[in-house]
């Protein structure tokens, strides 16, 4: 391209001094940096296709039980989950004896029933369902057959009396209902909500605290100052502490310390049922000690962003301190501390540790109907499915795990909404 | 050695005598360091006077001290005294937010708040507690974007925001957010140097103006632009510690065309800064 145009390199006489061109080398080295970057990013990607198709892969696909009755045929094909409650009366009427059906509405009587409730029933007394074996999606492919095959291998005796039936675990029904000790009638309402009672509290203890925090460290504290200094390098260092450690002081301070509090004991508001603090006002605040340094963090990050001729603006026209923050610093620092808030917000969510630390509860039925409330959350009950020994659980966490994962992209999806909207004033 | 300044100003050239500002023995240290020395600069009533001198003198650092920005820097510090209306506002008693209402001041870039033309000049009435109906609002709105030659370029889009104006719309913006508070005297920290030559013969129009009305103390680089707006300069230098101090100090034509000091004539003739 022209490249005797170009001087060749010269080498000033006494100087010392030789440039040696070498471009090839150059870009050949810069092609292979730039290769080694497409790498770690298809490597990245791989890794996220197989995290969500292994999930998807784990959340269908074909189920292999035994029943007293098979439900199919109660219905004439249709999912028993999709029946009225009249229709499940009708069945439990045709299908029961008198005394038993009698005993079953004794606690209390039919129009209290809802429909969960009904078909709990159904498949308790009716059905009698057993789950044999459950299958991926990518086993079902298979077909029924070679199943069946693998089935009697494993259990002789039920096996080939066994039905089939192609499922999706994660069904409206399975996010409405609560949970349940029958894989089939396990919901995850109560995690559902008692994770969002647990993040609202977290976020009311931690945005106020963190962003108060943030502003008082960046606008007020004289940052050359040792014990300011410290201060900062405690809170780097705090965002850092594995959150177990959170779970242990969240145990020793909220659950036993102020239990009385936590509890709604001296509020006259408790649940019985709550041994000490194991509230969702204890794990909203335990989370909320995890995420504050991350809050002070980046919000300091977003304060610090604001150019300081706005601020000096603000001064030079007679305003306080506190009117030039309110007016100047804080609404051009919101959008930074709104993502900051996010991040936050995602960590809390798929907490698990510090939450079984300070005593999320193994197994409830009843939802959570105030802070005071004992409670589960979405990643405690995933990891307790996993944990158990039958694979139709894991089915069921894996239905979880894409709950949880829509819910996150939810939460996130509004609060970039709500930066890109406050953004846009400026 | 000591440095007292040559003041070569006497009563006829100020006029009915009268001081905006006066800085006496001035001292303003960052921690331990000594950045202005010991200067005492009368600032004359309803002129513009100049501080001009070569990079780290301390004349910004001099202007600041005029409405205490510079108490913003947790290690400033400053003794002497600065008068302002018979009262040294560096006295324990004097609130700084008060200065600043009264000695407003125009920054380097120009820094509107990102708000609208018409927030951007009612929020300093606003903080300093300005009560009116909208039309007060108004009325103030097109006053002070009046007297800062600005109205008739933004008066068809006082809504859209401060920062969608040219370089030197926003500089006149930002000077007429400032005489929106009516202050005494106006700062004015290098206003032209991120402008180009037309906005800056603008923003000198509109000082010679603002003159018979406000104080104007301006920093300057430039020592064309001291010698074409100012009638009052003075020169800082700085002794072998870095310390800032004032050379010389006089009318802008006798500066400039006969100076008394050495240093002053090499700065003034591009020998040296």
């Amino acid at each position: 391209m022209g490249n005797q145009d170009f001087p060749q390199d010269i080498q000033e006489p006494g100087t010392g001094m030789q440039f040696i061109t070498n471009l090839p080398l150059r870009h050949r080295i810069g092609k292979i940096w730039v290769l080694f970057f497409q790498l770690a990013m298809v490597i990245g990607i791989a890794a996220l296709a197989a995290l969500i198709l292994n999930i998807v892969n784990d959340s269908t696909g074909y189920m292999a039980y035994t029943a007293k009755i098979d439900p199919l045929d109660l219905t004439g094909g249709r999912p028993l989950e999709s029946l009225t409650s009249e229709e499940l009366n009708q069945i439990l009427v045709e299908n029961t004896t008198i005394n038993r059906y009698k005993t079953i509405f004794k606690e209390k009587p039919l129009e209290e029933w809802s429909q969960p409730e009904l078909l709990e029933a159904v498949v308790r007394d009716v059905v009698k369902l057993t789950v044999l074996k459950t299958w991926s999606f990518t086993e079902s492919l298979k077909g029924i057959a070679r199943l069946r095959q693998e089935l009697i291998e494993l259990k002789p005796k039920e096996g080939p009396d066994a039905s089939f039936l192609y499922k999706t675990w994660i069904t409206s029904r399975f996010l409405s209902s609560p949970q349940n000790s029958d894989p089939l009638l396990a919901g995850l309402k109560t995690a559902i909500l008692g994770s969002l009672w647990i993040i609202g509290i977290t976020l009311l203890f931690a945005i106020p605290i963190g962003i108060g925090a943030a502003i008082y460290l960046e606008e007020f504290a004289n940052q050359e100052l040792w014990i300011n200094k410290l201060i900062q390098t405690n809170i780097n260092n705090l965002a850092a502490v594995p959150s177990i450690i959170y779970g242990m002081l969240g145990l020793t301070i909220f659950v036993r310390w102020l239990g009385p509090i936590t509890s709604g004991s001296v509020f006259g508001v408790g649940d019985p049922n709550v041994v000490n603090g194991r509230t969702i006002f204890s794990g909203g605040l335990t989370l909320g000690l995890l995420v504050l340094p991350i809050v002070i963090i980046n919000s300091q990050e977003a304060i610090r962003a604001v150019p300081s001729s706005l601020r000096q603006a603000g001064y030079g026209l007679g305003a306080t301190k506190l009117q030039t923050i309110w007016a100047h610093v804080l609404p051009n620092a919101i959008p930074g501390i709104l993502t900051g808030t996010i991040l936050a917000l995602s960590r809390a969510f798929g907490e698990t540790a510090p939450l079984i630390v300070v005593g999320v509860s193994t197994f409830i039925t009843v939802d959570p109907s105030n802070v005071f409330s004992q409670f589960t959350s979405l990643p405690a009950q995933i990891y307790q499915w996993t944990a158990k020994p039958q694979d139709v659980w894991r089915n069921l966490a894996a239905a979880a795990i894409i709950a949880l994962m829509v819910l996150l992209l939810a939460l996130n999806a509004l609060a970039i909404f709500l930066r890109n909207k406050y953004s846009k004033e400026y | 050695m000591t440095h007292a300044p040559i003041t070569t100003i006497n009563d006829k050239q100020v006029g009915d005598g009268l001081y905006a500002v006066e800085a006496r023995n001035l001292n303003i240290y960052y921690g331990n360091f000594l950045a202005v020395k010991n200067v005492s600069l009368p600032v004359v009533k309803k002129k513009i006077s100049a501080i001009i001198g070569p990079s780290g003198c301390g004349k910004s650092t001099m202007l600041r001290a005029f409405n205490r920005m510079n108490d913003l820097v947790h290690t400033a510090h400053a003794t002497g005294e600065v008068f302002f209306h018979g009262k040294n506002i560096y006295d324990r008693d004097v609130d700084p937010v008060e200065v600043r209402r009264h000695v407003g001041m125009v920054f380097q870039k120009p820094n509107p708040f990102p708000k609208s033309i018409f927030d951007n000049i009612v929020w300093g009435a606003k903080v300093n507690g300005f009560k009116g109906s909208k039309a007060d609002f108004e009325q103030l709105v097109e006053t002070s974007l009046r007297d800062a030659a600005l109205w008739d370029e933004v008066k068809d889009k006082l809504h859209q925001s401060g920062l969608s104006l040219s370089g030197g719309q926003q500089q006149r913006l930002c000077i007429a957010r400032t005489i929106a508070i009516r202050p005494d005297i106006i700062l004015m920290d290098e206003p032209c140097s991120a402008l180009d030559p037309i906005a800056t013969l603008r923003i000198e129009e509109l000082m010679r103006d603002l003159s018979e009305n406000y104080t104007i103390i301006i920093v300057t680089h430039n020592m064309q632009q001291a010698a074409r707006v100012s009638d009052f300069t003075a020169f800082f230098t700085m002794d072998e510690d870095r310390a800032g101090y004032l050379m010389e100090y006089g009318v802008t034509n006798q500066i400039f065309t006969n100076p008394r000091e050495k240093t002053t004539e090499d700065y003034i003739t591009g020998r040296f800064g």
